[in-house]
C-alpha cells in the first residue's frame, strides 16, 4: 500500500461531486450535491441549468470532501477529474476548477473517463476484484459491454445503437406518468406489477450479438399505451412498468451471458445508474450463480454519478504515470480507452 | 498588493498580474481557440515568464458577467479553484464596467457593448468625472437601436468598446446623432489589466467575495427557464 490520496471531481451531468480516495479503493469522503429537484421541474436534465448549479455548488462540495476526509490540499497527491463523456458545459466547470487547483498547489492532474469511473466503482466495494473481467455499464447516457483487460485497458464488445437503457427508463416513466427520474420510479412501481402482463420486444441486432437497442422497446411500450387510450381502456401502470423492465433486464442478461460464455471470463461486474435497479441486480445475481460466475456490483450510492469512482479510476492512471497538462479540455463524446 | 485578473467572458481570453499600479504581465488572445484549453496555460505562462511567485497573489479578480455563459463559467471556475487553493478572496467585476475602464479618462461618454446576438447586446454607459468612472446606465441586455437612441439623449461624444461595436457598427452609424469614436485596437476589447485596475477600487471599498460564493451574473435566464416561465404565465 502506497497511501496515494486522490481528490476527485465529477460534474459531467447533474451531480456536483467530490471525493477523497486512497490507493483507488478506500473512500475517505464522498460528497454528492444532487440537482435532481430542479431538473424534475423540466422532466429531465437541462444542460444550462446544470452548468449554472455546478458553478454554485463546486467549491463547497470540494471543501466538504476535504474536511470529511480530515485533510487539506497539502495532503493530496493528485487530482482526478472527469473530462468526458457528458454535457460539455457541465464538464467544463469541473475541468476548469480542477486545473486551477492543480496549478495553484502544484498537484498532478489526471483527466478521467466517466465510464471508466463507473467501472472502477466496483474496486471500491469489492476489494478482491481485479482485472480481467467483463463489465456491463448501464446508465442514463451509456450502455456498454466491456472487457476490462487490465487497469485502464478496455475492449468494448457492444454498446447501444440508439437509446441508453436508462434513457428508455426515463422515457417510459414519463409516458406512464411516473415522471423524472424514471429508473428509481419504475423500479419501485414494478414490484407491484406482473412482468408477464405484456410482451414487449427484445431487439436483436443482426450483425452483432453484443450491441443493444432500446428505442424499439420504448416505441412498443408507447404504442401499447396509446392503443389502450384510443380504446378507452385503463392501463395498469405497474404491469407496464414491470413488463418493460423485464424486457430491458432480459436484453442486458442475454448479451452479458453470451459474452461470458464466448470469452470464458469467470468474473462479471455491473456499473452505472441502472446497476442500482433491483431487478437488474437480482437477475444477474441469479444468472451468474447458475453459471458459476463471480458477480460484482457497487453499492447503490456508487452506481449513481459520484466522484469516489473517479478517484478510483484516477489512482490506476496515476500508477501508470498518466498525467494531464493544463490544455485538458472537456470532451463531450469521449470514447472509452481514448486519451 | 498583487492581483491576478481573468476575463474569458467573450471571444477574448485575457489574463493579467498587477502589483499596485504596475501591470507586471498581461496576456490576451483573441482567436477562435477555446478558453477551456488556453486560459490556464496562459496563466501558467505569465507566472513563469514574469517570475512572480504565485503564492504572493492577494486577490483574484474575475469578469463577473455578463458574457458568453460558458466563457464566464470557465473564468469563474478557474478563479474559484485558485481562490480555494490559495485561500484568497475574489473580486467580481462587472464585465461591461471593466471594458469601459480601459478607456479611462476620455472625454464624452463610454459605451461598452458585447454582442448577445439577434441585434441584442449587453451594454453599459459610463462617464469619467474627477478621475472616477461614473455609471450612467448599469450594464444590461438591450436592443442595439434602443441603446443608440439612449446614447443620443446624452448629447455627448460616445467612445465605443467591446465586440458589439463591430457586430453592429452599421446600426450604430445609422442611428447615432452625436460624435462617436471606435477606438483603436489596444483599447476596444476586454483587457485583464483594466479589470485588475478597476478591481483595486472594489478592494479599497471592501467589495470582495469568497471563492465559494462567487458565481457569474448572466443577466439572462436559460432558455428552458424562459420557456417554462412563459408557460406558467399563460
Amino acid at each position: 500500500m502506497q497511501n496515494i490520496k486522490i481528490l476527485a471531481i465529477e460534474s459531467s451531468c447533474d451531480e456536483t461531486a467530490a471525493a477523497v480516495v486512497v490507493d483507488g479503493r478506500e473512500v475517505l469522503s464522498n460528497v454528492i450535491s444532487s440537482q435532481i429537484d430542479i431538473h424534475t421541474l423540466y422532466g429531465g436534465v437541462v444542460p444550462e441549468i446544470a452548468s449554472r448549479k455546478h458553478i454554485e455548488n463546486i467549491n463547497p462540495v470540494i471543501e466538504k470532501a476535504l474536511s470529511d476526509a480530515n485533510l487539506t490540499l497539502d495532503d493530496i497527491d493528485a487530482i482526478g477529474v472527469t473530462y468526458g463523456p457528458g454535457l460539455v458545459g457541465a464538464l467544463l466547470v469541473g475541468v476548469a476548477e480542477a486545473k486551477a487547483i492543480s496549478f495553484a498547489k502544484d498537484i498532478p492532474l489526471i483527466g478521467v473517463h466517466h465510464i471508466e469511473g463507473h467501472i472502477c466503482a466496483n474496486y471500491i466495494d469489492n476489494k478482491e476484484l481485479e482485472p480481467p473481467f467483463i463489465c456491463l455499464v448501464v446508465s442514463g447516457g451509456h450502455t456498454h459491454l466491456v472487457v476490462v483487460k487490465d487497469y485502464g485497458e478496455y475492449e468494448i464488445l457492444g454498446k447501444t445503437r440508439d437509446d441508453a437503457a436508462g434513457e428508455a427508463f426515463d422515457k417510459v416513466a414519463r409516458a406512464i406518468g411516473l415522471g423524472y427520474p424514471g429508473g428509481p420510479k419504475i423500479d419501485k412501481v414494478s414490484v407491484e406489477g406482473n412482468p408477464e402482463a405484456y410482451t414487449f420486444p427484445r431487439a436483436k441486432i443482426t450483425d452483432s450479438v453484443y450491441d443493444f437497442s432500446f428505442s424499439g422497446l420504448k416505441s412498443a411500450v408507447l404504442n401499447q399505451i396509446n392503443g389502450a387510450q384510443m380504446k378507452g381502456e385503463e392501463i395498469n401502470v405497474a404491469d407496464i412498468a414491470a413488463s418493460f423492465q423485464k424486457a430491458v433486464v432480459d436484453s442486458l442478461v442475454t448479451r452479458a451471458m453470451t459474452a461470458l460464455e464466448e470469452t470464458g471470463f469467470k468474473k462479471f461486474a455491473i456499473a452505472g445508474g441502472v446497476a442500482s435497479n433491483t431487478a437488474v441486480r437480482k437477475a444477474f445475481t441469479e444468472e451468474c450463480a447458475k453459471k458459476n460466475i463471480e458477480f460484482y456490483c457497487p453499492s447503490k450510492i456508487l452506481c449513481t454519478d459520484n466522484a469516489a469512482m473517479i478517484g478510483a479510476a484516477a489512482y490506476y492512471e496515476y500508477e501508470k504515470g498518466v498525467r494531464s497538462d493544463y490544455h485538458l479540455n472537456a470532451i463531450p463524446n469521449l470514447k472509452l480507452g481514448e486519451r | 498588493m498583487k492581483i491576478l485578473a481573468i476575463d474569458s467572458s467573450s471571444m477574448v481570453a485575457s489574463v493579467a498580474i498587477t502589483d499596485d499600479d504596475i501591470t507586471v504581465a498581461e496576456y490576451t488572445i483573441n482567436s477562435k481557440k477555446t478558453h477551456s484549453q488556453t486560459l490556464l496555460p496562459m496563466i501558467e505562462d505569465m507566472f513563469t515568464k514574469s517570475e512572480i511567485d504565485k503564492n504572493e497573489i492577494d486577490y483574484i479578480a474575475v469578469s463577473g458577467g455578463p458574457g458568453s455563459f460558458t466563457g464566464l463559467r470557465i473564468g469563474c471556475a478557474t478563479a474559484k479553484g485558485l481562490g480555494l487553493a490559495w485561500n484568497k478572496p475574489l473580486v467580481k467585476v462587472p464585465t461591461m464596467d471593466a471594458i469601459a475602464f480601459g478607456l479611462y479618462g476620455c472625454d464624452g461618454i463610454v459605451c461598452s457593448m458585447m454582442d448577445a446576438r439577434r441585434e441584442q447586446v449587453y451594454a453599459g454607459i459610463y462617464k469619467f468625472e474627477n478621475n472616477k468612472m461614473k455609471t450612467l446606465m448599469e450594464q444590461k441586455p438591450i436592443g442595439v437601436r434602443e441603446l443608440v437612441l439612449a446614447l443620443n439623449q446624452y448629447g455627448e461624444k460616445v467612445y465605443f468598446a467591446g465586440d458589439g461595436m463591430n457586430s453592429y457598427g452599421d446600426i450604430i452609424k445609422e442611428y447615432i446623432t452625436t460624435d462617436f469614436v471606435f477606438p483603436p485596437a489596444h483599447m476596444n476589447r476586454n483587457r485583464a489589466a483594466a479589470l485588475a485596475a478597476l478591481a483595486q477600487e472594489y478592494i479599497a471599498e471592501g467589495k470582495t467575495v469568497s471563492a465559494a460564493e462567487m458565481k457569474p451574473e448572466y443577466l439572462r435566464v436559460s432558455q428552458a427557464e424562459r420557456e417554462r416561465n412563459e408557460k406558467l404565465n399563460n
